[in-house]
């Protein structure tokens, strides 16, 4: 069998020190094979985005193993770590996170450019990536002059530009109605089905119902753990599509 | 990755705030810029200074009655002819008096090598010059031997000098500044030559006018003024009392301080001064325009510290705007950290953006006060001192470079989440 893309042993993260300890995450194990699309409920303060950081390597856990498509993080120094975060995780932020003034496609380009991609080369890959995301038309656009729905599928395009193993996405349609909820979920569905891993934390069921897999957690632990469709194969609301045509 | 790749985001980054690019850039110009110009007009009064004061010759001596009161004279006394000798030293009871034996008793090469020439003077105060119908108030009229003219550097731009027959036949004959030639027959004045015009009622001959001097010294206009030999000045305005002062020529600017021992030891033998204090005075040009010097070297260093507060305020309006976008730019970092930024291309993208910035900044600022500083401004030529453009631009380079990649390298040291939730 292939290794596992996430692999966490008994991770805690505490915040504070003393009387006043908070357990964001208390000895969580976790597992998430190559191709699962994960979908991370509970309640707000259960440790999902926390959760969710650690997994990105945006921060390290206080105690507690986490391999990363095999690789202990543990023991990389920042330089590798940025490397990591560089070549093997796309994050999409709930809050979109894009640099503002700054075009879509120079968004876009920043991976491939740190990843050490030169101009034309990286241009073009921008440029499909945020075809992808079907915002071909909008490539020159400042943040500012685009939708909120628009906005993250700019974030998503960056995330997935790179083509990282892992898709990483915190609440990726909190601040979105519910046409553009649609979007970003059917180009979920499009990534997963291509291959690529994705772990996403919602409050929203109609989220949770693209997910191969529905984890909830409670006060920092993992409490149910669901899987609604194998990790091989096309998402469920994705094959629901293509069976009706 | 590369530099090239920093450089464009750092250019990026500049072109993408043009409004805090632009107040940082103000901050350094205004600084830089006022730096130069204020030590510009420091510079540029003092060279002003010291010229008109070079014209009084810098190998003179003058040598007045009275001791020295530590007061600093500006050009020969015209006055000094009415000093009143009971106001001067309390021990000495002697009057202090100038003598013409004083005065010849200087040039003796024995006693006195330095003294080149000597020039015995007198005022008469109040003259006022009279001819056909126009009458002008001299403001300086002087009696002395033509050695006079040659200390103090003058020559005739028309007519004649005054001859040593001159002064031994008493001729009732003046030399007349153009200030007061212009005001009794108008045009260059040259028209005044050998006609009779009357100084105080006196008849006396115009043999010729003096050059110009130009420029107001700081004893006022120096072309306002009548030299005549000093035996008739004598014979009819002054009488034979003291005279006012006396001139020296120092045979070398070198030997002023020679020169001026040497005079100190005649005259006090000649007026028994002993170990007392002198009755008399004796100053050179060299030291006024030392004293000078200090002054305006004094309000060059006053222009320099108001021009390094206002490079100081520039510097904090520079620290405020890089402070105040730093919780923007904090993110930015987040973002750029998140996506895998090394914390190197972050320190080298935000020093770039600082350089770019404190750089162009700097020099326009340069180019501003160059620009400024080779102006005339109230009469005297501005002068740009280029230690004051390098000290100006490296200083306010400094402040920006540190400003903009102080909070920067900070930012860039924290974990990518730290930074993104940064407020
Ligand atoms: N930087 C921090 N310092 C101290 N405590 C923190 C910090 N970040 C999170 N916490 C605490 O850790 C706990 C988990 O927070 P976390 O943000 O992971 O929750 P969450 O499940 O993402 O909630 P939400 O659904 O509201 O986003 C909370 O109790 C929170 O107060
Ligand atoms: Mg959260």
């Amino acid at each position: 069998m292939r290794r596992p893309v996430i692999e966490l042993r008994s991770v805690s993260k505490t915040y504070g020190r003393g009387d006043v300890v908070v357990r964001a995450v208390d000895r969580v194990d976790l597992v998430v094979e190559r191709g699962d699309y994960v979908a991370v409920m509970g309640a707000s303060g259960s440790g999902k985005s926390t959760l969710m950081n650690i997994l990105g390597c945006l921060d390290v856990p206080t105690s507690g193993r986490y391999a990363l498509d095999g690789v202990d993080t543990r023991r990389l120094d920042e330089r590798r770590q940025s490397m990591i975060r560089n070549r093997k995780i796309g994050f999409v932020f709930q809050s979109f996170n894009l640099i503002p003034r700054t075009s879509a496609v120079s968004n876009v380009e920043l991976p491939l450019a740190y990843a050490g991609v030169r101009g034309g080369e990286r241009r073009r890959r921008a440029v499909r990536a945020l075809e992808r995301v079907g915002l071909a038309e909008r490539v020159h656009h400042k943040p500012s002059e685009l939708s909120g729905g628009q906005q993250q599928r700019v974030a998503i395009a960056r995330a997935i530009a790179t083509d990282p193993v892992l898709l990483l996405a915190d609440e990726p349609t909190g601040a979105l109605d519910s046409h553009s909820t649609t979007d970003v979920l059917a180009l979920f569905d499009e990534l997963n089905a291509a291959g690529r891993t994705i772990v996403v934390i919602t409050h929203e069921d109609e989220v949770a119902g693209h997910a191969k897999r529905v984890l909830r957690m409670l006060d920092g632990r993992i409490v149910s753990d669901q899987r609604a469709a194998p990790v091989v194969g096309p998402p469920p609301r994705h094959a629901a599509r293509v069976a009706q045509p | 990755m590369n530099l090239v790749q920093i450089l464009q985001f750092a250019v990026r980054g500049v072109a993408a705030n043009k409004l805090r690019s632009a107040l940082t850039m103000s901050g350094i110009i205004i600084g830089v810029a006022s730096v130069i110009i204020l030590v510009a007009v420091g510079t540029g009064a003092s060279a002003a200074a010291t010229e008109s004061l070079s014209s009084l010759g810098s190998n003179t001596l003058t040598i007045t009655p009275g001791a020295d009161d530590g007061a600093i004279q500006f050009g020969p006394p015209a006055e000094s002819a009415e000093t009143d000798p009971e106001t001067d030293s309390g021990t000495d009871v002697r009057a202090a008096q100038l003598t013409l034996q004083d005065a010849e008793a200087l040039l003796d090469p024995e006693l006195a090598p330095d003294v080149a020439s000597v020039a015995p003077v007198v005022t008469a105060n109040g003259v006022t010059a009279t001819y056909r119908g126009e009458s002008h108030q001299v403001a300086s009229m002087v009696g002395s031997t033509p050695s006079y003219l040659v200390i103090s550097d003058d020559t005739v731009q028309a007519g004649a000098a005054l001859t040593e027959t001159d002064h031994t036949a008493r001729t009732r004959a003046a030399l007349v500044g153009v200030t007061v030639a212009r005001n009794l027959v108008g045009g260059d004045g040259s028209a005044l030559v050998g006609e009779v015009v009357q100084l105080s009622g006196v008849s006396y001959q115009v043999v010729g006018v003096l050059t110009e001097k130009g420029s107001d010294g700081p004893g006022g206009d120096q072309d306002d003024r009548v030299v005549a030999p000093l035996t008739a000045v004598q014979d009819t305005l002054t009488g034979y009392g003291p005279l006012s002062s006396i001139s020296v020529k120092v045979s070398a600017p070198e030997a002023v301080d020679a020169a001026t021992a040497q005079v100190t030891a005649i005259l006090g033998t000649r007026h028994r001064i002993g170990t007392g204090t002198p009755d008399f005075t004796i100053f050179s040009a060299t030291q006024i325009l030392e004293a000078v010097g200090e002054i305006t070297g004094l309000l060059t260093v006053m222009l320099g510290a108001i021009a390094g507060i206002s490079l100081v305020v520039g510097g904090i309006g520079v620290m405020n705007i890089m402070l105040v976008t730093v919780t923007e730019r904090t993110r930015e970092i987040g973002i750029r950290k998140a996506v895998g930024a090394q914390r190197s291309d972050v320190v080298g993208q935000f020093l770039l953006e600082a350089v770019i910035l404190s750089i162009s900044g700097g020099l326009i600022g340069i180019a501003i006060g160059v620009a400024v500083g080779s102006l005339e401004v109230a009469g005297f030529q501005l002068i740009v001192a280029p230690a004051s453009v390098v000290l100006a631009f490296v200083v306010s380079v400094a402040i920006g470079l540190f400003f903009g990649i102080y909070p920067a390298n900070k930012a860039a040291k924290l974990r990518p989440i730290d930074a993104l939730r940064h407020e």
